[in-house]
């Protein structure tokens, strides 16, 4: 909808109509011209500094898929090492290096980012936008991941892999494990899952923000909607595991005894973090599969979705109650009964949201004409397995019966049914279906079958197996297994499958890799979907689209006449780079209404610069080298600094863009409408679930100890704690006035309000600090006194950012590149500060506070 | 389309903060039964006193939450049954999109409300701590 009626102001449908004749072949050329230059991509070593999301993506998922191949053959080797009793293939601690890696490379290296690359690489065409919102942000994401994940995956040919399982518990990863593997997963990952944090940012933006006009929300793809609960759950997901990370770590390096129960820790604190990452993430994984799932089924019945709402539905759903499973992994801990029961509920709760959606894909096959093709397939394949694997989760989910099965390979089985169904199957699918958009070529149809039934069947001989295998009593995670318990032909049968099941993976990557000759032998829209990424010509232009279409349908290519000639004859929205440079639309949450025309900034290598010094930050750390760490940590920071500065809020050269159709946006957006804003919501939303994560492990302590906050140790009292409280508050009121002043063009009130919420700053965060420093608390006697110190450092850091975004305000104004009317930078910069008032307040309630209560 | 049916579903009075609404509600209850259950299983000096009393809490706590759930569900019901217009509601128009936001909240509604029947009903069963 776009458009006023000017006779009585109310906003009115009028939907924007694809102009009647198409501009002239001279104009036409001129145009594309334009855009062409404007997205082309760098050549020679420069390709490496590309940031679009078409390249990024592909880089994106190669090296997920190249994980995914590295996590097999880790299998592989546990297969060999489990095909007979007593077998020497791989010895003891070998074996629990590879079965660690193979989790943590499948979970955190393929199940999760491969959402995250497909979504990069597709999610714009899907919803029919040139870019995302914040292209050096994914490009920043990949190259963290890429050095990141080749650190973990690297450690293995040194023997150094970590070796506590893939979810890492205490005491052993604690106090039994001195090298390095450990450290390497804790900051390794917490790296990867910053880079997760990120790119669910630019995801979630993405969705809200970035779609054509008139896609209303009730008419946005599924995978859209999917990649919106999936991103919010990273969003509330990861940061459990991130503090969680951050306490064993500080274990490890400091001996600060969050999980030593001698000194008032507790190992579970852990598994209530991990798994509160760990359960949400089943269906971080699960879920955008399940969209690919949702964009090939509607394809395949010619019809669209059956149950659009419905879906809509289970995905929400299933979002939520999925935060309320965690403790269904911990059931044999000997939590009360009536938690175990609270768990127990939720987790045969969100059985019905799962449920429902597969219903809706059955219906949907129901009501269409379905045409057999390799993706519909795999799905079919895929549903079928993953149901096996939720009926066991069923079962599991019973507290009485997880007592029996627990730590057996039945839950291998059952975990490996649901993620292989739940996700390997879909994500093969995807490949088939979307494998044309990449470069205008057809996977063969021959190959797709043959890998099938490879991987179909491979799978079912070896995990099937298993389930009598855990129910007989074969522990998992043991290098070996004893003759004579009735284990050793399902072993044999269970390893031959494995190697079957590598063979389709063979089948598949030769298929994906083999040499296809030139041109494309692809039709445009080859599957004859109704969905706009099919707009995309064979093969596919830098640009993405030729021009923004105007929406009024859930199937565009299917239901509006001559849509794909319009959009190629820029009969819509922005079908020029006047300006030579990357352009893209920005519309409003609900109803899609064009708001801002937003440049994206080109081709830099700053990303990669910026990810190598913040992976220091990580990686030196593991090896104790703690002023590398700083030093690259200080570069990291400049780096980042000056990307923020050369290519973001950068003040346009005229206040609006006429992108068409009698409709002009501005190019400048700040507060509420504008993207960067959104970000920082978003990202502080994240931030913010860190920190309730910590609060929570004090609370945690106090119900499991009589005497916590132990009456002999003194606490950091109230006065300094409260004095800092208020110096923040201060220097958070006086940024709020500083943006008014800034607003208003008063220079002297802004620069003179700015140095003094810094001083004030400054003196919160001394004041913070100075509660645990006066009353001379050691971090290592206590638990306790290790949470206050960690509650107060981790205030105090943040009160640090705000000064440095403080600062950069400043100098953006003296620089001239923000002013009153150009103000984004301190607009966002008082929302993070709103989130440092709640983090500071929440810490001196806690440490200040709490104990008055005893 | 009437005046007020027009002015109901502009855009400037829709959030998607309702459509989370329900289920929040759903989450809260969840995180206080369960932040219940670990103070007086745990933090409360033996493992027997007051914990009918608290599960009793948890019950009525969900008999309240069941109303709120309802009474978002009411609202979500209202929109969706907006006057006019033939389904299935996937016209690009304000009020099918009106139509969809209340449709999905009644849904979400729906599923949280069974969800905290779940959590209510398990402790009717599960009478103590051990």
């Amino acid at each position: 909808m776009v458009g006023r009626n000017g006779t009585d102001g109310q906003t009115v449908n009028k939907d924007t109509h694809p102009l009647a004749e198409a501009p002239s072949p001279e104009v036409l050329r001129a145009q594309e011209a334009r855009l062409e230059e404007a997205w082309k991509p760098p050549t020679g070593w420069r390709y490496w500094s590309e940031v679009n999301n078409s390249i990024v993506g592909i880089w994106y998922t190669a090296l997920v898929l190249f994980y995914l191949l590295f996590g097999g053959v880790l299998a592989l080797l546990m297969r060999i090492q489990l095909a007979v009793p007593g077998n020497t293939f791989l010895n003891p601690n070998l074996y629990a290096q590879v079965f660690t890696l193979h989790g943590s490379v499948m979970m955190f290296l393929f199940a999760i980012p491969i959402f995250e690359a497909v979504s990069i690489l597709f999610l714009p065409q899907i919803m029919g936008a040139r870019e995302l919102p914040f292209p050096r942000l994914s490009a920043f994401g990949f190259w963290a991941f890429l050095i990141g994940g080749m650190f973990l995956c690297g450690s293995i040919f040194f023997n150094v892999a970590p070796s506590g399982g893939w979810f890492m518990y205490p005491p052993l990863t604690s106090r039994y494990q001195p090298g390095v593997g450990a450290d390497m997963w804790l900051l390794g990952f917490s790296f990867i899952e910053v880079s997760a944090i990120a790119a669910a940012v630019e995801l979630i933006v993405g969705v809200l923000k970035c779609r054509p006009p008139g896609m209303r929300i009730h008419l946005i793809p599924l995978y859209a909607w999917y990649v919106l609960v999936a991103g919010g759950m990273v969003l509330f997901a990861f940061p459990p595991l991130i503090s969680g990370s951050l306490l064993l770590e500080l274990e490890r390096a400091f001996d600060w005894p969050f999980f030593d129960a001698t000194r008032g820790g507790d190992p579970l604190l852990w598994q209530h973090l991990f798994w509160l990452f760990g359960h949400p993430e089943v269906y971080i994984i699960f879920l955008p599969s399940v969209a690919l799932v949702a964009m090939i089924v509607p394809t395949f019945a010619r019809t669209p979705i059956a149950g659009y709402k419905w879906i809509v539905l289970s995905a929400i759903g299933t979002g939520f109650l999925s935060f309320g499973l965690w403790v269904h992994h911990m059931f044999t801990t000997g939590l009360p009964g009536i938690t175990l029961a609270l768990f127990s509920a939720a987790s045969q709760a969100v059985a019905i949201p799962t449920g429902v959606q597969l219903f809706c894909f059955i219906a949907t096959v129901y009501v269409g004409r379905l045409r057999p093709s390799i993706p519909m397939l795999y799905v079919a394949g895929g549903l079928a397995t993953f149901v096996i694997g939720g009926l066991t989760g069923v079962m599991v989910a019973v507290a009485s019966f997880n007592f029996q099965a627990h730590d057996t390979h039945f839950v291998v089985a059952h975990l490996h049914s649901v993620l292989i169904g739940g996700t390997i199957f879909p994500v093969i699918a995807g490949t088939y279906y979307f494998f044309p958009l990449l470069n205008g070529k057809l996977l063969s149809e021959k190959l797709g079958r043959i890998a099938f039934w490879l991987l179909f069947c491979g799978f079912n001989i070896t995990f099937l197996p298993m389930h009598f295998t855990g129910l007989r009593g074969m522990a998992r995670r043991v290098y070996t297994y004893p003759a004579g318990m009735g284990l050793e032909q399902l072993n044999l049968v269970s390893s031959i499958g494995a190697f079957i099941l590598a063979a389709g993976f063979g089948v598949l990557m030769w298929d994906i890799l083999r040499p296809k000759g030139k041109g494309s032998d692809s039709p445009r829209n080859p599957w004859d979907a109704g969905s706009l990424e099919w707009l995309q010509e064979m093969p596919g232009k830098s640009w993405g689209v030729r021009s923004i279409p105007e929406i009024d349908s859930r199937y565009p290519l299917w239901d509006q006449p001559n849509f794909v000639r319009d959009v190629d004859e820029g009969r819509f929205f922005m079908p020029d780079a006047e300006e030579g440079k990357r352009e893209m639309l920005v519309t409003s949450i609900i109803d899609a209404k064009p708001q801002q025309c937003l440049r994206v900034p080109g081709p830099s290598f700053i990303t990669l610069i910026s990810a190598i010094f913040l992976g220091g930050v990580f990686i030196f750390p593991t090896f104790k080298m703690y002023w590398s760490m700083a030093v690259s940590g200080v570069i990291a920071l400049g780096c980042i600094l000056y990307w923020l500065w050369q290519g973001s809020g950068v003040i346009p050269e005229k206040d609006t863009k006429f992108i068409g159709h009698g409709v002009t946006v501005p190019l400048y957006v700040s507060g509420p409408s504008s993207v960067g804003w959104w970000a920082m919501m978003i990202t502080m939303l994240a931030d913010i679930t860190a920190f309730v994560s910590l609060l929570f492990g004090y609370f945690f302590y106090w119900t499991l100890h009589k005497d916590f906050p132990p009456a002999s140790i003194a606490g950091p009292g109230v006065a300094w704690p409260v004095i800092g409280l208020l110096a923040s508050l201060g220097s958070w009121a006086l940024t709020i006035l500083a943006r008014r002043w800034n607003r208003d063009e008063k220079p002297t009130a802004f620069y003179a309000g700015m140095g003094l919420a810094v001083l004030l700053a400054v003196f919160g965060g001394y004041a913070l600090i100075a509660g645990p420093q006066i009353a001379a608390m050691d971090p290592k006697v206590h638990v306790y006194t290790a949470l206050v110190w960690l509650l107060a450092i981790w205030a105090v850091l943040h009160i640090a950012a705000g000064i440095v975004m403080q600062l950069y305000c400043v100098a953006r104004r003296y620089a001239g590149r923000m002013t009153g009317k150009y103000d984004i930078d301190i607009s966002n910069v008082t929302l993070y500060w709103h989130f440092v008032t709640i983090t500071v307040a929440a810490t001196v309630a806690v440490i200040a506070g709490f104990p008055l209560l005893r | 389309m009437t005046h007020e049916t027009q002015h109901e579903a502009a855009e400037e009075r829709q959030s998607l903060w309702l459509l989370v609404l329900s289920p929040s509600i759903w989450a809260a209850h969840f995180l206080a039964s369960y932040a219940a259950a670990a103070v007086w299983c745990g933090a409360v000096e033996d493992r027997t006193s007051g914990v009918d009393t608290m599960r009793i809490g948890i019950v009525i706590s969900g008999a309240a939450a069941l109303a709120c759930i309802g009474f978002i569900g009411r609202i979500g019901w209202r929109k969706f049954k907006l006057a006019g217009g033939e389904p299935p509601f996937d016209k690009d128009t304000a009020e099918d999109r009106h139509r969809f936001l209340g449709a999905a909240t009644v849904l979400l509604s729906a599923l949280s409300a069974v969800a905290i029947v779940y959590v209510c009903l398990s402790l009717l069963f599960v009478r103590n701590c051990l």
